[in-house]
């Protein structure tokens, strides 16, 4: 029964409508296979077994009368940022202990109305502050991939008994897993690792600097950052609201534009939803790209970048133009000030949302000697280091006499940065390829990454300039590296246009196919 | 710029985080290293440049000036750590 982890959504779908498997079957591989790998992987920090047994129970009644609905019996993860009624949701923070919403985000809610099932919620960066999973007050997500080298094998002349296989001798190669343990990149660290080790058959993720991306390239997965306003704020905890998104992180193109079109509405509690109808994304992939024009920004060749990540893009270059695509070079010349911008945005937006977590509504609670020593307590002991970093660098820029020379001057970058793509697509370009990531996964608790905060930053290079402009931005994967991990391309795209980034994808993923981990846990 | 040792205490003060002094400390390296970092913005010429309010250009939207919502009291106190009549219980604020 296991091997029904391995199904896309489509072609689950396919096999529950047609009454080849059940949702509880599908559900309960799916409950077996995290139960097996939790304990080595991290993924989930909740597992709601009772609550994915009764919604899969109640997806087979529907199926049985051919009532199912678009995802129905599908089993998903769920990224712990989203509030999900009556069940753990924290942020994967401290400071939310024992939380439970009496709401339902507008985007889970989408989900379950369309028949998902929820399997439990997944690990994360606190606050979705970072790109390596280990700022979790649940401990680091491990990355199902690792690295391996090719070693020459001698092979012995052998005889085997009666009618048994003779070698010849002679070598082979054979690729061998190192132990050391990589991280899943974050902040969706949980969402990417469970899709990419068959624990979920997609998730929900969020994406404030490249949180669906980064990871998502990290593990071979696919994942889009939807258009601002795509997708309904509505009940996911907020960390940096003018830049926050959420969308899917899936294990094929097809999965992901099944996924954005049922978590994607309109929503009245949402006053940045956007009014527009959300198209049928499934509907492009497959469609030639001929005459397509891709523009390829020559800022995102930056000092330092492995040749493996241009050997990478320029690949994914000759995909296109194979495909009929026409490529033009473009610049996008702020894209150098698009991190240390984001780097005073998203703190002085999470400094703000987080004053919220005082003790006083909900969670931690430390007590003191009177209300400002039990909220300064409370916060000291419920955040973890990088959060209060982020909280600090917040309060600073924004506090009297800094704000004209870090915030109202980053806000203005921001204007460039997003003009600098508004140029080029009045210009005819339809969309943007760049590298997802300036590296593959590294090790767990990186030494040069511990000491300088800015090294870990630059993690989002690539994938910082779409939230601060505000585009659709996805992550497919292209290739394996020479020691075997997967490395990710990243399209960007016009305002609400994600259709031409699913049909894009799908070409450079037919061109490079799919990746799988080896299993080892 | 770059902060000093007072400023990061003042700064954890705002923010209404404990820090230790070694706590501080440590904040006051890391801090300087983001500000440092940041720092390149100044080379940006931004004259005549707005600064940005709205990254996709919409209109605010507005509903009706009527209850939608409410009478779920319970609700909004059942996650707080102290309660008593739905009401939050804090530390006495006021001699």
């Amino acid at each position: 029964m296991s091997d029904l982890t391995q199904l896309t959504i489509s072609r689950a779908r396919a096999k529950l409508r047609g009454k080849e498997i059940t949702a509880t079957e599908i559900t309960e591989a799916y409950l077996l296979a995290i139960d097996r790998a939790n304990p080595a992987l991290n993924a989930y920090v909740a597992v709601t077994g009772d609550k994915a047994r009764d919604m899969a129970k109640a997806s087979d009644a529907r199926l049985v009368k051919g009532e199912g609905g678009a995802l129905e019996g599908i089993p998903l993860g769920i990224k712990d940022l989203f509030g999900t009624e009556g069940v753990h949701t924290q942020a994967c923070s401290h400071v939310l202990d024992g939380f439970k919403p009496r709401y339902e985000s507008t985007v889970t809610s989408n989900l379950w109305a369309d028949g998902a099932v929820m399997l439990g919620k997944l690990n994360m960066d606190e606050f979705a502050m970072g790109s390596s999973n280990e700022t979790s007050y649940y401990g680091p997500v491990i990355n199902p991939w690792r690295r391996s080298r090719l070693d020459t094998v001698v092979m012995p002349t052998t005889h085997q008994g009666d009618g048994g296989f003779v070698s010849a001798g002679g070598t082979r190669t054979e690729r061998s897993l190192d132990n050391a343990q990589l991280v899943p990149g974050g902040s969706s660290g949980g969402s990417a690792t469970a899709v990419s080790a068959f624990l979920c058959a997609g998730a929900t993720a969020t994406d404030t600097g490249g949180s669906i991306r980064q990871p998502a390239a990290f593990t071979g997965t696919v994942g889009i950052k939807p258009t601002y306003g795509r997708c309904s704020r509505w009940g996911i905890v907020a960390f940096a609201s003018s830049l926050d998104q959420a969308g899917p992180i899936a294990r094929d193109v097809r999965d992901a534009a099944i996924l954005l079109k049922s978590m994607a509405s309109v929503d009245p509690k949402d006053t940045t939803s956007v009014d527009r109808p959300v198209p049928d994304y499934e509907a492009v992939i497959g469609k030639p790209i001929k005459g397509m024009k891709v523009g390829i920004p020559r800022e995102y060749r930056v000092d330092g970048m492995p040749e493996e990540i241009e050997a990478l893009w320029q690949k994914g270059i000759a995909w296109l133009k194979d495909a009929g695509a026409e490529i033009v070079d473009i610049s996008l010349p702020h894209t150098k000030y698009a991190l240390p911008a984001y780097y005073i945005v998203a703190p002085a937006e999470a400094s703000s949302n987080l004053a919220r977590y005082d003790g006083v509504r909900y969670g931690l609670r430390v007590p003191g000697k009177d209300i400002v020593d039990m909220y300064e307590k409370t916060r000291a002991a419920g955040f973890g280091r990088e959060v209060k970093r982020r909280i600090m660098i917040g309060t600073y820029v924004l506090s009297a006499g800094y704000y004209d020379a870090y915030y109202l001057q980053a806000q203005k970058v921001r204007n460039l940065i997003k003009r600098d793509f508004e140029t080029v697509f009045a210009a005819g370009v339809d969309v943007i390829l760049t590298p997802a990531t300036p590296s593959a996964a590294f090790g767990i608790a990186d030494e040069d990454m511990a000491a300088d905060p800015v090294k870990m930053y630059l993690n989002d290079i690539f994938t910082v300039t779409v939230n601060m402009a505000g585009l659709p931005g996805i992550a497919v994967p292209a290739g394996l590296d020479s020691k075997g991990l997967p490395l990710g391309l990243q399209l960007i795209g016009r305002p609400f246009d994600e259709e031409t980034l699913f049909q894009t994808a799908a070409v450079i993923e037919q061109a490079a196919g799919t990746f799988q981990p080896e299993k080892w846990w | 710029m770059s902060v000093d040792l007072q400023t990061v205490k003042r700064v954890a003060r705002l923010a209404r985080i404990a820090v230790s002094e070694e706590d501080a400390e440590r904040m006051t390296g890391e801090l300087n290293a983001i500000l440092g970092f940041v720092e390149q913005l100044n080379e940006v010429d931004v004259s005549g440049v707005e600064p940005m309010t709205s990254v996709t250009p919409m209109e605010m939207k507005k509903r009706r000036d009527v209850v939608t919502d409410g009478g779920k009291a319970a609700d909004i106190v059942a996650n707080a750590p102290a309660t008593e009549e739905n009401f939050f219980l804090v530390p006495k604020v006021v001699e």
